[in-house]
């Protein structure tokens, strides 16, 4: 069953595109990377298939519902990683998390759980503007998974983590979770290792939709010139 | 063409036609200009919120090009309404303003509230969410509109019948109101008319020039609705 | 994978206002960003009319005027603040990726900007009666309450609409107050015509039953706009 079908996509902003004709279809459990340079598309996409903008042209169909008219039966079902963390600094870290559980309508018992596998137990009472980067971006990954999403939209989910911390996260948005996954990285040989489908933007157009297999490093090199 | 005809039309009823005011004289013929703007700006003003409305539902850029029009040039005649009011409140009490003319009061809040919406615009980069947000700025401030009249006028009910009179005009001073009214309908179409064929036309510049290479003229900022080349045809 | 059932049915409107509630008003008891802002300015303001004007009390008209000019102005400190922490710090696009109405943004922000107007008055009205009101006060209370009750909702309404859509500026801080302030002229007529009486030196007048309808009535029209169009804000 296919997790995501788009077709013919586009997003304009003002009257230059951000996104022109990009068309994909993902399977459940499968993982799209999407690799290009800064301006290229990739969060814009990610931000459409997020149900946080709204396709300007083309179809976009996520977990067999189409956007936008059915963007909120799908929001409870997304788990979203961006560049911000989305979390109050003035908070502390459990707050912050209660706080989107209430949205969710997800009990106090799933965000104790969390705040024990990331390892976070004796700063999850800190305000989250005393917080390292690295910690809040923990946080942020397990804001993104409380509700226990299906399909994952991961916009440089790993950026600011260091090895240990990697390890603490992967069981939440890594490849043992079994979630169809989109995700973007500062880092395109570790999106690759995980990838079942690459796609490469530029200028929000379709320059590259594989499998993996067929990118060697200058291959990955030339995508980014 | 029927606009010029219609507004000489009117000229000629009020300068040569309508009785002087046995009151006021010579100078009560303003009223003929003042109301019939008057009415038109707030008529402007409450289809601009219309468009607006037309806008948030089908999210079509043109309608929120129409509505730009339309509320531009509203405000430019609620302009002329306070100018002429003023000359009439000069010549009928002796000052330049009078609180207690509750078209006059009202028409400067609402002035002072529109005055905002081209701020407001030239704000937002986004052109979409300029657009987006406009429109909402247009059918609250339209909904204001009369609910404002209704509170200055509430404020001023024992003071100064003023519109009420409008009503039993003789025969003569009512033909010269209606068509002076009917004149400044007309200037107000036509001039929407040409503000949004003068839009399109250079809209479909910057789209030609974008196709032949030239810099982008666009990335300037603007208060102006912007139309992706999908949205552009006729009016 | 299990079909997709007809809705992934989010949490109950109340329960997410409440929780939103509840975040705004501990953010604000942090920072204390809002309401000692608006109480000083207020009293501050008191002594600028009491200079200005050159009057050690006022009463009737005068006393009115400078109340709800007062409160107006120091309420657009809230309204400029009001979504700020939200754009900043991204609750505005965590909410957004939530399953739950939009609306329930609208009703816990206006909620908590008439949590921060109430806070204003309980110390900017005994501050003026302090400062500057030459009847006493006692007599006036009820009707005031009342006054104030009925245009804290439409201050509540339009100053989260007008929050909501300044925010997304540049130069928020000027758009806000400069489109705010025309909206709120009813309020500020109405509100000044419903107290002038009760604040007249010969001791309260009675309540000017028209006013109270007119402050109702706009509690209502920009409640119901402020419902029907705040989607448009959020929405991109």
């Amino acid at each position: 069953m296919a997790a995501i079908e788009i077709a013919g996509l586009a997003r304009h902003y003002g009257e230059r595109a951000a996104l022109d004709g990009v068309s994909l279809d993902l399977d459940a459990g499968q993982t799209l990377a999407v690799l290009g340079p800064n301006g290229a598309g990739k969060s814009t996409l990610l931000r459409v298939l997020g149900t946080l903008l709204r396709p300007h042209r083309g179809t976009v169909r996520v977990l067999g519902r189409s956007l936008p008219e059915h963007a909120y039966a799908v929001r409870g079902r997304i788990g979203f990683v961006g560049h911000d963390a989305l979390l109050y600094r003035e908070l502390s870290g459990q707050e912050n998390l209660l706080f989107y559980a209430r949205l969710y309508g997800v009990g106090p018992e799933r965000v104790r759980e969390l705040i024990e596998t990331v390892g976070l137990g004796p700063r999850a009472g800190d305000p989250v503007r005393t917080l390292s980067r690295g910690v809040v971006q923990r946080l942020a990954v397990c804001r993104a998974v409380l509700h226990r999403p299906e399909l994952l939209l991961l916009d440089e989910p790993l950026a600011h983590l260091d090895p240990a911390a990697l390890e603490l996260v992967a069981p939440l948005i890594g490849p043992p979770t079994g979630c169809t996954r989109v995700l973007t990285s500062h880092d395109p040989a570790r999106a690759l290792e995980e990838a079942d489908l690459v796609l490469a933007l530029r200028g929000g157009r379709v320059i590259l939709l594989d499998r993996p297999g067929i990118l060697d490093a200058a291959g990955v090199r030339e995508l980014y010139r | 063409m029927l606009t010029v005809l219609v507004l000489s039309a009117a000229l000629a009823l009020v300068f040569f036609y309508a009785p002087d005011d046995a009151d006021q004289g010579f100078v009560q013929r303003i009223f003929y200009i003042h109301v019939p703007l008057a009415i038109v700006a707030l008529g402007g003003f409450v289809v601009g919120a219309a468009m607006a409305v037309a806008h948030l539902r089908t999210r079509d850029p043109r309608w929120d090009m129409r509505s730009y029009v339309a509320i531009h040039l509203a405000l430019v005649l609620a302009v002329g309404v306070l100018i002429t009011g003023a000359i009439w409140a000069r010549a009928a009490w002796g000052v330049w303003w009078d609180w207690n003319d509750s078209t006059l009061v009202s028409f400067l809040i609402i002035f002072l509230l529109y005055a905002t919406y081209q701020p407001l615009r030239f704000a937002i980069e986004d052109p979409e969410r300029q657009a987006r947000y406009a429109s909402v700025f247009a059918v609250v401030a339209g909904v204001f509109v009369p609910l404002n009249f209704m509170a200055v006028r509430l404020a001023q009910a024992y003071v100064h019948p003023s519109l009420g009179s409008a009503k039993n005009l003789p025969g003569s001073m009512r033909l010269t109101f209606l068509v002076s009214l009917a004149g400044i309908a007309l200037l107000y179409a036509t001039l929407w008319k040409y503000e949004m064929t003068s839009k399109y036309a250079s809209a479909q510049l910057r789209a030609l020039r974008r196709k032949l290479g030239a810099p982008d003229a666009t990335a300037r900022r603007s208060a102006a609705p912007a139309l992706p080349p999908a949205a552009q045809g006729t009016v | 994978m299990s079909a997709p059932g007809p809705t992934a049915a989010g949490p109950s409107t109340a329960s997410v206002v409440f929780a939103l509630l509840r975040k705004e008003l501990r953010v604000e008891l942090r920072t204390l960003e809002s309401v000692p802002a608006m109480s000083l300015l207020a009293v501050t303001t008191f002594v600028l009319f009491h200079f200005g004007l050159n009057r050690g009390r006022v009463d009737g008209d005068l006393a009115a005027g400078v109340l709800w000019v007062t409160l107006l102005f120091a309420s657009m400190l809230a309204i400029n603040r009001l979504f700020v922490a939200d754009l900043e710090q991204g609750g505005f696009d965590g909410f957004l990726l939530a399953p739950v109405s939009r609306s329930a943004l609208l009703l816990a922000k206006a909620a908590a900007l008439g949590v921060y107007l109430v806070a204003l008055e309980l110390v900017a009205v005994p501050a003026f009666a302090l400062l500057l009101l030459g009847p006493s006060i006692g007599g006036a209370l009820p009707g005031l309450v009342a006054s104030l009750a009925l245009a804290d909702l439409g201050i509540a309404a339009v100053g989260t609409l007008v929050a909501a859509l300044a925010v997304r500026t540049r130069a928020r801080d000027l758009i806000g107050p400069l489109v705010a302030l025309p909206l709120l002229i009813p309020v500020l007529l109405s509100g000044a015509r419903l107290s002038a009486p009760l604040l007249a030196g010969g001791g309260p007048g009675p309540l000017a039953g028209r006013w109270l309808a007119t402050l109702a009535l706009y509690d209502l029209v920009f409640g119901l706009i402020a419902y029907a169009v705040f989607d448009f804000l959020l929405e991109d």
